[in-house]
């Protein structure tokens, strides 16, 4: 068992292409750490230094992990990660 | 992508009304949504109005929980969002600043309306690729 990482059609360059991924570790940032060791580029893309980017959404199973604790959150074989693109923007 | 090259919204007349009155009712807010097609059609079908959970004049964000719903609906019809549109309530209908930096769907038509004059409604079309705006025709279908 591992972790399902769902990839946006924006990131699929970093994975050849592929719509999902697996991976391992026990919290969000272990797991996006993990996914960097074969899709180098891919966790500058979703991570900076204050932790997740605004610009993307991530949700473990159907929850936004913001409200589980962003990075720090404890993730499980058997998960499902799913990225999006934050849709957002206006006039300011 | 021949989508690309053409750089032409077609749109129905019907579906282009539902987007302005959207923009309309929720004025001096911004308003924001899409319309959903069969991936690789290029053809608005499916009006999806979304919440802007910013409830701002200047600024939209789909509801992160909402977007996951309607994207993952999306994917089980085989569809993509062929428009991702927004309202800009006291500017023009122009890209800003914001739009660009979070404009990450290349493929997709970025429909922008201001609703700044009561009366007539400025409807835009432009693609957004690495941060570059091109603005394209609005063709629209259905009408008399």
């Amino acid at each position: 068992m591992a972790i399902e990482v769902r990839i946006p059609t924006i990131l699929r360059t970093y994975t050849a292409g592929a719509k999902s991924v697996e991976g391992s570790g026990g919290t969000l940032d272990e797991l996006f750490s993990d996914l960097d060791a074969r899709h180098g580029g891919l966790r500058e893309r979703l991570v900076d230094d204050a932790g997740l980017r605004r610009f993307v959404n991530v949700y473990l199973n159907d929850e936004d992990v913001r409200f589980l604790g962003g990075l720090g959150a404890p993730v499980h074989d058997g998960d499902t990660v799913t990225v999006l693109p934050a849709v957002a923007g206006g006039a300011s | 992508m021949a989508g690309y090259a053409r750089s032409m919204l077609t749109i129905s007349a019907e579906l282009q009304s539902k987007i302005v009155a959207h923009a309309r009712a929720d004025h001096p807010d911004e308003a924001c949504g899409v319309v959903a097609g069969p991936a690789g059609s290029d053809r608005p079908e499916r009006f999806i109005p979304m919440l802007n959970a910013e409830r701002s004049p200047t600024f939209y964000r789909f509801d992160s929980l909402e977007q996951l719903r309607v994207w993952r609906e999306m994917d089980d019809r085989d569809e993509e969002p062929v428009v991702i549109y927004h309202s800009h309530t006291a500017t023009q209908a122009y890209p800003s600043r914001t739009d660009i930096s979070y404009a990450s769907e290349p493929g997709a038509h970025y429909v922008l309306v201001s609703t700044r004059d009561a009366d007539a409604a400025e409807f835009r079309s432009f693609r957004i690729v690495d941060a570059e705006v091109t603005e394209e025709e609005v063709g629209v279908t259905g009408t008399e």
